[in-house]
């Protein structure tokens, strides 16, 4: 029993750290247990969700990924600017029919995509640095699009998936549920998954066994894209508006997810279910601090305080297992 | 007596012994340096050289016998102490910062500075330049040492050691990477300093170098001491043979008898290259190898091969030249394109090869993948190859389960086999096949090869090892600074007609 909870301590580490969360926040405050909230935090995190899908394949080869909110919000922007808006939006946007509206900007996404993994793997920037470019590159294109302005119409399917219901369920969750699901299937049970854990465990060994590590590297670099750019798309349907900056939070909120979930920077170990489990640790806690009665100010920092912990206790937890 | 040995020994080691793990490094072994003497030591790989000079040079603090410096017994800590004490050493991997400028490598570790803390840059460069030319360098100090010749640098950091105080300077394998001129240079220089009275030990595997540049040699073999003389007393021949031991106690492992290699293949060619050349690394590379056939190519360290082998899998793209896989001409973009091609090569370190972390079985299986499934995983089709070749090479482990580090050195080995074993390349290259194995598993490393020649697969098997080649290889080359030297084939050959070739 020992040897088995200590194999899984990697495993069990964030959980751990999430019945934690739980517990205290349910202590400390009376609204937070209730089924309502607990479809709060579902709804809250499944944008999160979509982004930290891709995120999770970029850092099992290892790789990072620092554009994924940006590319977020300009994919959002972009199907928002081929939406006709109300007259006192002032864009100069092009409204095309919807689904040519959503092609276009998912194929924005996979060519942001595209742009990275060439950059990375063609000219062999760092990915690092390249998407730190990026960033600033989707950055750019958001502000060039909106000029300060707000617009607030999406087509008419993004809008029911990003804010709509089935049944009295939320379309973004069961969206959510599903990039999770398609993501961990192929990372679990097809060969190109499993060349992206070969690739993160040991790069020169995959490539000496006859992997196109480049290819596969390129492919998760431009999935990462692609999820970013349908977050995104979702989440100006979820807030109702498309701006600049709007997506900036995520960045750190999915890159939080999938490390806290014990997903290794240093690749080749993890996967979605541990993406799932960060995903929740970090709902909680963004959910559950505005449950309890403490200076709005404070928790920011609190916050910041209990992702430390928590990768703490993912490091202490794989020494332990090495041992 | 010659006038070397009637100057006062500078290093005087006496019984020196030295154990790594239960295994023999060095065993009584004496060793006298005289002031304004190079000697050159030559021996084997694992003969005990760098064993030697790494307990001279402060690696190793802890080891029998006595080590006695300008006649007092002395007892180093570490390198720095050494250093301390006039001993330098510079390594085959050369600790130039190439980012650096020529001035700030030979002063690295003590750049002067003025009473803020500034660096005297303009003072630093004179010194070094001014440093390097008594030395007959004459080189820049303002230049970054990174796009100066390997010789060039190498010179600096002898220069460096100099300059950091030593008066006694152990040089590891310096000529291995240098071109004919630059070894002429770097011979002017340590003559010069050794008119100065600087002492030097020259470690090497090339016999005419050290032939031509000492005034005394050592021979080690198996741990052992076995002569020290006056170069003059010495041949190229001679050394040889006290190398290997012909005719001495210790030859179980050693080839004693010369070996015939079998009649040219004259099954169809499966891998050739024509003209094949990377600069820096090898040039002009004819290889041809047959069906069913196993070429060996010797070298010593850094001669080109490790390049070579890369060059013919798809990991390095070759500057000039052909290579033809099965009769057709290939441009391999990268390994997936020599794998396709049928060319696979294993290569010489475990780490390069092997997922340590993951199952035996995804070892195993990530050569084949393509092949057994599409677009979904088939594991019980991967865990069941994987289990006919744990049969098949005797790999001991419990299950193909269990992850590959819980394996032994020689059992991970055979799993990187195993996985080629599995896709049945035209052509398997193997680097340093028998690295670090013991006597069992090298013979099982043999009994492979010969199952892989059956099945009609070539094989191209590349070692410093003479043995290693010897044992596996039907058609041997030579290689030296990246040509090949001299080719065996259908005749009689042992090991010191290999050394003599390299």
């Amino acid at each position: 029993m020992r040897t088995w909870v200590l194999r899984r301590l990697t495993a069990i580490a964030p959980l751990i750290t999430l019945f934690f969360l739980v517990a205290i926040f349910a202590s400390a405050s009376p609204s937070f247990s209730t089924v309502d909230n607990a479809a709060n935090i579902l709804r809250q995190v499944s944008i999160t969700a979509i982004i930290a899908t891709g995120l999770t394949f970029v850092i099992l080869t290892a790789e990072i990924d620092l554009s994924v909110a940006s590319v977020a919000n300009a994919v959002g922007i972009l199907v928002a600017f081929f939406t006709v808006q109300e007259a006192y939006v002032n864009i100069a946007n092009v409204p095309l029919p919807g689904a040519f509206a959503i092609l276009f900007a998912v194929l924005a996404a996979l060519a942001l995509g595209g742009v990275t993994a060439f950059g990375v793997v063609i000219i062999g920037i760092p990915s690092f640095i390249m998407t730190l470019a990026m960033l600033q590159i989707g950055a750019g294109i958001s502000a060039m699009l909106v000029r300060g302005q707000i617009a607030y119409n999406v087509p008419a399917v993004v809008k029911t998936l990003g804010s709509g219901t089935i049944f009295g369920a939320p379309w973004i969750v069961i969206i959510a549920i599903l990039f999770l699901a398609v993501g961990h299937f192929v990372l679990t049970y097809t060969r190109f998954g499993r060349y992206v854990y070969m690739v993160g465990g040991n790069r020169e060994a995959a490539e000496y066994a006859g992997v196109n590590v480049k290819l596969i590297v390129a492919a998760v670099m431009i999935i990462g894209a692609f999820c970013s750019g349908v977050g995104g798309m979702l989440g100006v349907a979820y807030y109702g508006s498309a701006q600049q900056n709007q997506f900036d939070d995520f960045l750190l909120d999915s890159i939080a997810a999938v490390v806290v979930g014990g997903t290794s920077l240093f690749g080749g170990k993890g996967g979605i279910p541990n993406t799932i489990i960060g995903l929740f640790v970090l709902g909680v806690l963004n959910n559950g601090l505005d449950h309890v009665d403490i200076d709005s100010f404070l928790k920011i920092l609190i916050r910041g305080l209990i992702l430390l912990l928590a990768l703490v206790i993912n490091v202490y937890a794989q020494k332990i297992r090495a041992d | 007596m010659s006038d070397g040995s009637e100057r006062p020994p500078l290093i005087e080691l006496s019984g020196i012994g030295k154990t790594f793990g239960g295994v023999t490094a060095l065993s009584n072994v004496d060793f006298v340096l005289r002031e304004g003497e190079v000697h050159g030591l030559v021996g084997e790989n694992g003969a005990g050289k760098s064993t030697l000079m790494k307990i001279i040079a402060g690696v190793h603090t802890d080891y029998e016998g006595t080590y006695r410096l300008d006649g007092q017994p002395i007892q180093l800590r570490s390198t720095r102490d050494a250093l301390a004490a006039g001993i330098g050493m510079v390594h085959q991997e050369l600790s130039i910062v190439p980012e650096l400028t020529v001035a700030e490598n030979v002063f690295l570790g003590s750049q002067p500075v003025n009473g803020a803390g500034i660096v005297r840059w303009r003072h630093m460069a004179r010194a070094a330049g001014e440093h390097l030319k008594r030395l007959g360098i004459e080189v820049d100090p303002t230049m970054r040492a990174g796009n100066l010749s390997l010789g060039l640098q190498q010179l600096i950091e002898i220069g460096r050691v100099l300059f950091s105080g030593a008066r006694i300077i152990i040089l590891d394998e310096p000529t291995s990477a240098l071109s004919p001129p630059e070894v002429e240079r770097l011979f002017q220089v340590i003559g010069r300093l050794r008119g100065e009275g600087k002492s030097f030990v020259f470690i090497s595997h090339f016999l005419d170098d050290v032939l031509a540049i000492s005034d005394t040699v050592s021979i080690f073999r198996n741990s052992r001491h076995v002569r020290t003389a006056p170069a003059a007393a010495f041949d190229k021949a001679g050394i040889i043979e006290l190398m290997i031991g012909r005719g001495h106690e210790e030859l179980e492992e050693s080839y004693l008898h010369e070996l015939m290699l079998p009649a040219a293949s004259t099954a169809p060619v499966v891998l050739e290259t024509r003209g094949l050349t990377l600069r820096g690394a090898f040039a002009d590379f004819d290889l041809t190898v047959h069906e069913g056939e196993a070429v060996g190519i010797y070298g010593f360290m850094g001669c080109g091969q490790l390049e070579l082998v890369r060059a013919l899998v798809g990991k390095l793209r070759p500057d000039s030249g052909q290579l033809l896989v099965a009769g057709t001409e290939r441009r391999l973009a990268n390994t997936a394109a020599g794998k396709r091609a049928g060319v696979a090569l294993v290569p010489e370190s475990r780490r390069s090869m092997l997922f340590a972390d993951s199952p035996i079985y995804r070892n195993v299986s990530i050569s084949v993948l393509e092949r057994i499934s599409r677009w979904l995983l088939k594991p019980a089709v991967e865990r069941q190859i994987t289990r006919e070749k744990i049969q098949e090479l005797k790999i001991r482990t419990a299950s193909e389960n269990v992850a590959l580090r819980t394996l032994s050195g020689g059992n991970q080995q055979k799993v990187a086999l195993a996985r080629w074993l599995a896709y049945r390349p035209n052509v398997l290259v193997l680097a340093e096949p028998t690295r670090g194995m013991d006597v069992g598993a090298k013979d099982d490393v043999v009994k492979i090869v010969r199952a892989l020649k059956e099945q009609r697969m070539g094989v191209v098997v590349v070692s410093t090892e003479p043995e290693t080649v010897l044992s596996l290889a039907d058609r041997i080359l030579v290689m030296r600074r990246g040509r090949i030297t001299r080719e065996f084939a259908g005749e009689t050959v042992g090991k010191d007609q290999l050394l003599a070739a390299a």
